[in-house]
């Protein structure tokens, strides 16, 4: 049993999904960044993705590319996203979230090998797909790691089959075809895409991309294992720095415990 | 395996190519796949594109001895005049295919990156003759260093996005592309540049530019009753290359060249050579070479040229460097206008900036032979009608205050009711 397990136990056993909230390393500043996790942790968030900044994050809208941009100008290094993690793994959970050419660079075993020595329990690898992840995957396995993969409402069964078998941990649902951001509406696809991929696993399923209130996330959570926040974080510690980050962390904690 | 059967079913030119993708394109991929596969099989397909090809788009381009060229390069240079093909390079080829392809899978919307804007003029060209709406991502610093191109595309048609994340240029653009491709692939087609992104594309655009080398192996042997000593051509993306070189590859005796973006020298990092200076990675879908930094940020690159600054480059590049069976050099900024004048000077014909690398490349590379009696074929990617206001400041050719005024005319003419 890894962290994640426990945890999704554990809300299972509540009744509620859990809230997951991510926020990039080095932005607005190293301090401030993980401060604003740590802050999010007291608001309510059950575990915590932590960014790695990259300078072509395909998946990412708007918000979170601006973010990335201060992130790197402000000369943030890969090696200071395990020093975030073993700060905020004290408070909770941790999987980082980070695009494939660093962790390439870096070196996947040596990645992994980091990553668990600073307390995290996985890895969101947002554009890795399993056919390409042998090299991850045996990096993974070797430190007992949770490699996360992605379904998107395009996939076909087969290929959620095949995700489910290749992921631990949880499978992240891409709740529409587009990238980070919030959006109005969650949309009716991310339901449909949960029952199908909860008919080839039975590993938790997590919603990502447009949540950004308590309301959406109540919606997600009706039907969802989990709830992941991005873009409305980073807006929230933009506009109102940790302070405002807990705050939004406490209403969306509120939703996702109304079942 | 030799080269010309690759990509293997994945896409994986040796360690090279494969899908670096979000889970949601990868249907879309597919189905590029299928709907490539299908056509290479039809006859109505074929017969469809060889038409365009012909009637709409000029081809065959001809091979045209530049002789007095061939005097100052102490070779026999022969030119693959790819700058007298339709909207004035290469990229036509590539994207008349992928229309016919969008066409075959029922989409009606085109998207494109573009740098220096030639392969968005040639999307925004197609998409007027196949009726589809078209969407062009240009980064904002090449949306005002190519003006003209911003207006072409927009007179034919297309709607033009300047990108002002990142660098501003062609990266970001292509990053603004895969975007808009995920929210709305059900609709659009990605009609991609180069030989770069993830599976199939690499091979598909080599498919669409094959042409290149096609014609210019016959026409030379038509011509001379033998195949060159080498075909050269410059390397942005590696389309216009990998056009000249496939059908080549298994003629061992023919050297492949491919000129990359030297910059201001590739020994100062101002450059876009990733395969002459950069080292293995991923970036837009496929693990290729690229400049990178230790922790895999993608690096600034220059180049005088619009076309060739970019921090990629396709993956079967990559795999042909590895094996030695193709050579790779960076030609400086400098290098490639004094090969743009000589060119123009000696045979009146004014290249792009982007094949000027690799007319230079082919002075030097001849000249490290040492012998007399060599034959090369230049690829002439594209026409130099871009790139006149760039060259006039390179070389002087106009005063500041005429370029000013000019412009000011220019600007007072355009508030004419
Ligand atoms: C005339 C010309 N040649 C070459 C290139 C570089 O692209 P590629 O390497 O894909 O041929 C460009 C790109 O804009 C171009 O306009």
């Amino acid at each position: 049993m890894t962290r994640l397990d426990d945890l999704f136990a554990q809300c299972r056993q509540e009744n509620r999904a859990a809230l997951i909230g991510y926020l990039p390393v080095g932005f607005p500043s190293y301090e401030a960044s993980v401060a604003a996790m740590v802050a999010m942790v007291e608001g309510g968030v059950d575990a915590v993705e932590v960014g790695v900044p990259y300078t072509d994050p395909g998946m990412d809208g708007p918000v979170i590319q601006v973010a990335v941009d201060a992130a790197l100008r402000a000369g943030t290094r890969v090696a200071q996203v395990f020093e975030a993690v073993r700060t905020v793994s004290a408070h909770a959970p941790t999987v980082v979230m980070g695009y494939w050419n660093p962790v390439e660079k870096y070196g996947p075993a040596r990645f992994a090998k980091d990553l668990k020595a600073a307390g995290g329990s996985g890895a969101i690898t947002p554009d890795l797909i399993p056919e390409e992840a042998q090299p991850w995957l045996e990096a993974a396995r070797a430190e007992d790691l949770d490699p996360v993969f992605l379904v998107a409402p395009s996939s076909t069964d087969e290929r959620i089959a095949v995700v489910g078998r290749t992921n631990r941990g949880f499978v992240y649902a891409a709740s529409t075809m587009g990238v980070t951001g919030t959006r109005s509406t969650v949309g009716n696809r991310a339901e449909e895409l949960v029952g199908r991929t909860r008919a080839q696993t039975d590993l938790p399923v997590c919603v990502g991309l447009g949540v950004s209130n308590a309301d959406q996330a109540a919606e997600v959570a009706a039907y969802a294992d989990g709830v992941i926040v991005g873009s409305a974080f980073v807006r929230a510690l933009q506009d109102g720095g940790p302070d405002a980050v807990r705050e939004l962390a406490r209403g969306l904690a509120e939703g996702v415990r109304r079942r | 395996m030799t080269a010309p059967e690759l990509p293997d079913r994945a896409g994986h030119f040796g360690p090279y190519g494969g899908r670096f993708v979000p889970e949601a394109l990868v249907a879309a991929l597919d189905q590029l796949s299928q709907a490539h596969a299908d056509a290479r099989r039809d006859p109505a397909f074929v017969a469809e594109l060889d038409d365009l090809l012909a009637n709409y788009a000029g081809r065959p381009t001809p091979l045209t001895e530049a002789k007095r060229f061939s005097e100052q390069a102490g070779a026999r240079v022969f030119l693959k005049r790819e700058d007298l093909a339709h909207t004035g390079s290469h990229k036509i080829n590539n994207v008349l295919g992928q229309a016919l392809l969008t066409k075959k899978m029922g989409k009606q919307r085109v998207i494109a990156e573009t740098g220096a804007g030639q392969h968005g003029v040639a999307t925004a060209t197609a998409a007027a003759l196949f009726g589809f709406d078209c969407t062009v991502y240009m980064g904002e610093e090449d949306t005002r260093r190519q003006a003209l191109n911003v207006a072409r595309m927009r007179l034919l048609g297309a709607e033009v996005i300047p990108v002002s994340t990142g660098t501003k240029t062609l990266k970001d653009a292509t990053n603004e592309a895969f975007r808009d491709w995920v929210a709305n692939v059900e609709s659009t087609h990605y009609c991609i540049g180069s030989v770069v992104g993830p599976h199939p594309f690499p091979m598909l655009v080599r498919d669409f530019q094959r042409i290149i080398g096609v014609e210019a192996r016959q026409q030379l042997l038509d011509r001379t009753g033998a195949l060159p000593d080498a075909v050269v051509a410059c390397v942005g993306g590696g389309s216009n290359a990998m056009g000249l070189f496939h059908r080549f590859i298994g003629d061992e005796s023919v050297a492949l060249i491919g000129c990359e973006a030297g910059g201001d020298g590739v020994d100062t990092g101002r450059h876009a050579a990733p395969l002459t200076a950069g080292s293995p990675g991923v970036l837009h879908g496929a693990r290729s070479y690229l400049m990178q930094d230790e922790d895999g940020q993608t690096l600034d690159t220059h180049s005088i040229s619009a076309g060739l600054d970019y921090p990629g480059v396709g993956p079967e590049h990559a795999f042909l460097r590895d094996s030695g069976r193709a050579r790779y050099r960076g030609v400086s900024d400098t290098d490639a206008m004094a090969a743009l004048e000589l060119l123009a000077k000696t045979e009146g014909i004014l290249c792009a900036i982007e094949s000027a690398h690799a007319f230079a490349g082919a002075l030097q590379w001849v000249a490290e032979q040492g012998r007399d009696d060599l034959t090369v074929i230049v690829n002439c990617s594209g026409r130099g009608d871009k790139d006149v206001d760039t060259a006039a400041r390179f070389f002087g050719l106009v005063s500041q205050e005429d370029i000013q005024t000019a412009s000011d005319v220019r600007a007072h003419e355009g508030e004419q009711p």
